[in-house]
C-alpha cells in the first residue's frame, strides 16, 4: 500500500486486457455467479424451516406424522386453520399482542426521546449526565435476574396483565432507545432551536415541532426494534401473565405441546400464522427495516 | 458517539448561558417520569431480590436472615453448577458458530454478486420471527424429519431424535440460537464492511495479496470493534437462552440442557426462592464481568470502537 505499489503495479496487472476499468462488469459477472449460487444454497437453510411450516400447515394429520416435513401436502388440507384459530382464540391472541406490541412502542418512543433530549442539552449539568449513566447500566442486567421480583411486583400491583407486560418491555427497552436517541440527538446543531427560541418558542414547543421531526429516522429504528422484542417475546409474558385467557400469541402455542403427538398439521398452521404477520409486513418493508435495524446495530 | 463541540459562535449566546447555567424545570418534567418509572420496575425490583438472597424467604410469610448461607450452598449445588457449565459452554460455542457464519455472509453478500438485496433480506428473516415457534418449527425437525432422514440413509447415530439425547442435545440449542441471531450480527458486518474504503483492496491486490492475506490484514482489523460489539450482545443474550431451550427440549433430557434461568425460574414453583435469588445475583455478576473482560481484553490490543 505504499509507493512501491504503483511501480509493481504494472507487471501484476499485466495479463488483464488494458482498460480493464471498463471490462469490470464483465469480470465481476463471471466471478459473481458461483458466489450467487453459493449463497443462494445458504439462503435454504432460512427458507427451508419456512417452507416446512407452510407445507406441515396443509397436510392432514394422518401425513403430518409421518416425518417427511418435505413433502407437499397430499390431499390438501386447509381445514387445520379453523382448528388452530378456534384452539388458540387467535383473534384475541392476536389483538393483545397488537396491543402490547403497540403499547410497548408508543412508551419507549415517549419515555426515552424527551429523557434523551434533557440528557443531550443538559449534559453539563451533573444530575442529567448520571441519569444518563444509571439508566445505560441496565443494559447489563437480563431479566431472568429480577424475573421473581417482577412476578411478585406485578401481582401486588395488579399489573400480571399484558398492561404490566408493555410497561416492562418497555423498560427494557428503555437503555437501548436512550442511547440511540442520545448518539442522534448530540449530531443535531443547537442553533436550530436557537433561532426558535429567539422567536419565543417553549422548550415544550422546540421539543415537538423541531426535534421530533428531525428524530424520524432514529423513531423508526427505535420502534421497530421495540416492536420485534415485544411482540417476539415468550419469556416475560409467560411469567408475568396470570391469566392463561389473556396470553399472547407466541405464548399460546405451547398448548399444542401438551397434547403431543397426531396434531402437527394444527400446531404448524397455528405457527404460520403467527410468524406470517411480522414476515409479510417486514417483507414489504425490507428496505426500511433493514435500514433502521443497520442503524441502531452501528449507532450502539 | 462523540459529544458534538459546543458553538462557541458569538451569534449563540443565549443556548450557551442556558446550558451552562441552572437547567429549566421542563428539563426535569422530561426526564424525571423515565427514571421514576425505570427506578419502580427496574432498580427497586433488582435490589429487592439481591436483599432477599441474604434471607431464607420463600415467596410469602416470614423471613430471616442467613447471611451468605445461599451464595455457599450454590458452589456445593451441583445442579447450579451443571446449569452454569451448560450456559457457559453454550453461549462460547453459539457466538463462535454465529459469528464467523455471520461474517462469513456479509463477506459474501459484500461481493458482486447476483440478488444481493434479495439474498439478503432472506437471510435477515429470522430475526423478525419468534424464538419459541421458531423452536417448535425445530423441534419437529429434529425429532421426526431429522430420524426418519437418518433411518432412510443409514445413520444409525441419528435414527433417534437427538433432542432426547443428553450428549447431542445442546446442539440443537445450538443451531437454532445461531439461525436465529445470525441475522443481527449479519446487518452489523454488512454496516462495518461498507465502512472500509474500497481503494485498500484494490492497492493490496496489486501487491499481490490474496483473498486470504486481505481478509486477514485489511478486513479482519478494520472490523474488529463490530466483531466485539456482535460478541459482547451475543454472549449477553446467549446467556440467558430461555424461550429456545422451553420450545426444543424444556431442559431436558434430566437437566442435560437446563440454562441459569430455567433453574432461576424454577425458585418461583420450586420453593427456593431466596436461594433462586441469590442464583440470579451471582449470573448478574458473571454477565457483567464477563462484558467488562470483553471490553478491557479489546481495549489493550487497541481495537477501536
Amino acid at each position: 500500500m505504499t509507493a512501491t505499489a504503483t511501480a509493481v503495479a504494472p507487471e501484476r496487472r499485466a495479463p488483464a486486457p488494458s482498460g480493464d476499468r471498463r471490462r469490470r462488469p464483465d469480470r465481476t459477472r463471471r466471478t459473481g455467479w458461483p458466489l450467487t449460487v453459493a449463497l443462494a444454497l445458504c439462503s435454504l437453510t432460512v427458507l427451508a424451516p419456512l417452507y416446512v411450516t407452510v407445507t406441515m400447515a396443509f397436510k392432514t394429520s394422518e401425513q403430518s406424522v409421518d416425518g417427511n416435513a418435505f413433502a407437499l401436502p397430499a390431499p390438501f388440507n386447509p381445514a387445520s386453520f379453523a382448528e388452530a384459530w378456534q384452539l388458540t382464540r387467535f383473534p384475541v391472541s392476536f389483538g393483545i399482542s397488537v396491543g402490547v406490541a403497540a403499547l410497548t412502542v408508543a412508551l419507549t418512543l415517549l419515555l426515552s426521546s424527551l429523557a434523551s433530549y434533557a440528557i443531550v442539552r443538559y449534559w453539563s449539568h451533573r444530575f442529567f449526565r448520571w441519569s444518563f449513566v444509571y439508566l445505560l447500566a441496565s443494559m447489563f442486567l437480563p431479566f431472568p435476574v429480577i424475573a421473581l421480583t417482577e412476578i411478585k411486583l406485578t401481582a401486588l400491583t395488579g399489573l400480571d396483565n399484558p398492561l404490566g407486560v408493555a410497561i416492562l418491555h418497555a423498560m427494557f427497552q428503555l437503555a437501548f432507545s436512550v442511547l440511540l436517541f442520545s448518539a442522534y440527538l448530540r449530531s443535531i446543531p443547537v442553533e436550530l432551536e436557537e433561532s426558535a427560541r429567539i422567536d419565543g418558542a417553549t422548550t415544550w414547543q422546540v421539543f415537538w415541532r423541531i426535534i421530533l421531526p428531525l428524530l424520524g429516522p432514529m423513531i423508526a429504528t427505535v420502534g421497530i426494534f421495540a416492536f420485534l422484542a415485544s411482540w417476539n417475546d415468550f419469556m416475560l409474558p409467560s411469567m408475568i401473565v396470570s391469566d392463561p385467557t389473556l396470553q399472547v400469541l407466541p405464548v399460546v402455542q405451547n398448548i399444542f405441546q401438551s397434547q403431543f403427538g397426531t396434531n402437527y398439521n394444527v400446531a404448524f398452521a397455528s405457527y404460520l400464522m403467527a410468524m406470517a404477520p411480522t414476515i409479510v409486513v417486514y417483507l414489504i418493508a425490507q428496505r426500511w427495516v433493514i435500514s433502521g435495524i443497520t442503524q441502531g446495530a452501528v449507532k450502539s | 458517539m462523540t459529544t458534538t463541540t459546543a458553538p462557541t459562535t458569538p451569534a449563540a449566546p443565549v443556548g450557551r448561558r442556558r446550558r451552562h447555567g441552572r437547567p429549566e424545570p421542563i428539563a426535569y418534567l422530561f426526564l424525571v417520569p423515565a427514571l421514576l418509572v425505570f427506578t419502580a420496575f427496574v432498580v427497586v425490583p433488582a435490589l429487592v431480590g439481591i436483599f432477599y438472597s441474604f434471607t431464607d424467604y420463600v415467596g410469602f410469610g416470614n423471613w430471616s436472615f442467613l447471611g451468605l448461607r445461599n451464595y455457599t450452598a450454590l458452589l456445593g449445588d451441583p445442579g447450579i453448577r451443571e446449569a452454569y457449565g451448560f450456559t457457559l459452554g453454550f453461549a462460547v460455542v453459539t457466538v463462535v458458530v454465529a459469528q464467523v457464519i455471520a461474517l462469513v455472509l456479509a463477506i459474501g453478500l459484500s461481493k458482486r454478486i447476483r440478488f444481493a438485496a434479495g439474498l439478503r433480506a432472506i437471510f435477515v428473516i429470522p430475526m423478525v420471527v419468534s424464538g419459541i415457534v421458531v423452536a417448535y418449527v425445530f423441534n419437529y425437525l429434529f425429532s421426526n424429519t431429522l430420524p426418519a432422514f437418518a433411518t432412510a440413509v443409514g445413520l444409525d447415530p441419528l435414527s433417534q431424535s437427538i433432542l432426547g439425547n443428553p450428549d447431542l442435545a445442546w446442539l440443537a440449542i445450538v443451531v437454532v440460537s445461531a439461525w436465529q441471531t445470525i441475522p443481527g450480527a449479519l446487518l452489523v458486518y454488512t454496516a462495518g464492511l461498507t465502512s472500509i474504503p474500497h481503494d485498500l483492496y484494490e492497492a493490496s491486490s496489486l501487491d499481490g495479496a490474496g483473498p486470504w492475506r486481505q481478509f486477514r490484514s485489511i478486513t479482519l482489523p478494520l472490523i474488529a470493534g463490530f466483531v466485539l460489539i456482535n460478541t459482547i450482545l451475543g454472549i449477553k443474550g446467549y446467556l440467558g437462552v430461555y424461550d429456545i431451550i422451553v420450545g426444543l427440549t424444556g431442559g431436558g433430557p434430566g437437566n442435560a440442557t437446563s440454562s441459569v434461568a430455567m433453574t432461576i425460574f424454577g425458585g418461583f414453583t420450586g420453593g427456593d426462592y431466596a436461594y433462586q435469588m441469590a442464583n440470579a445475583t451471582v449470573f448478574f455478576v458473571i454477565t457483567v464481568l464477563i462484558s467488562v473482560l470483553q471490553l478491557v481484553v479489546s481495549r489493550g490490543r487497541n481495537i477501536r470502537l
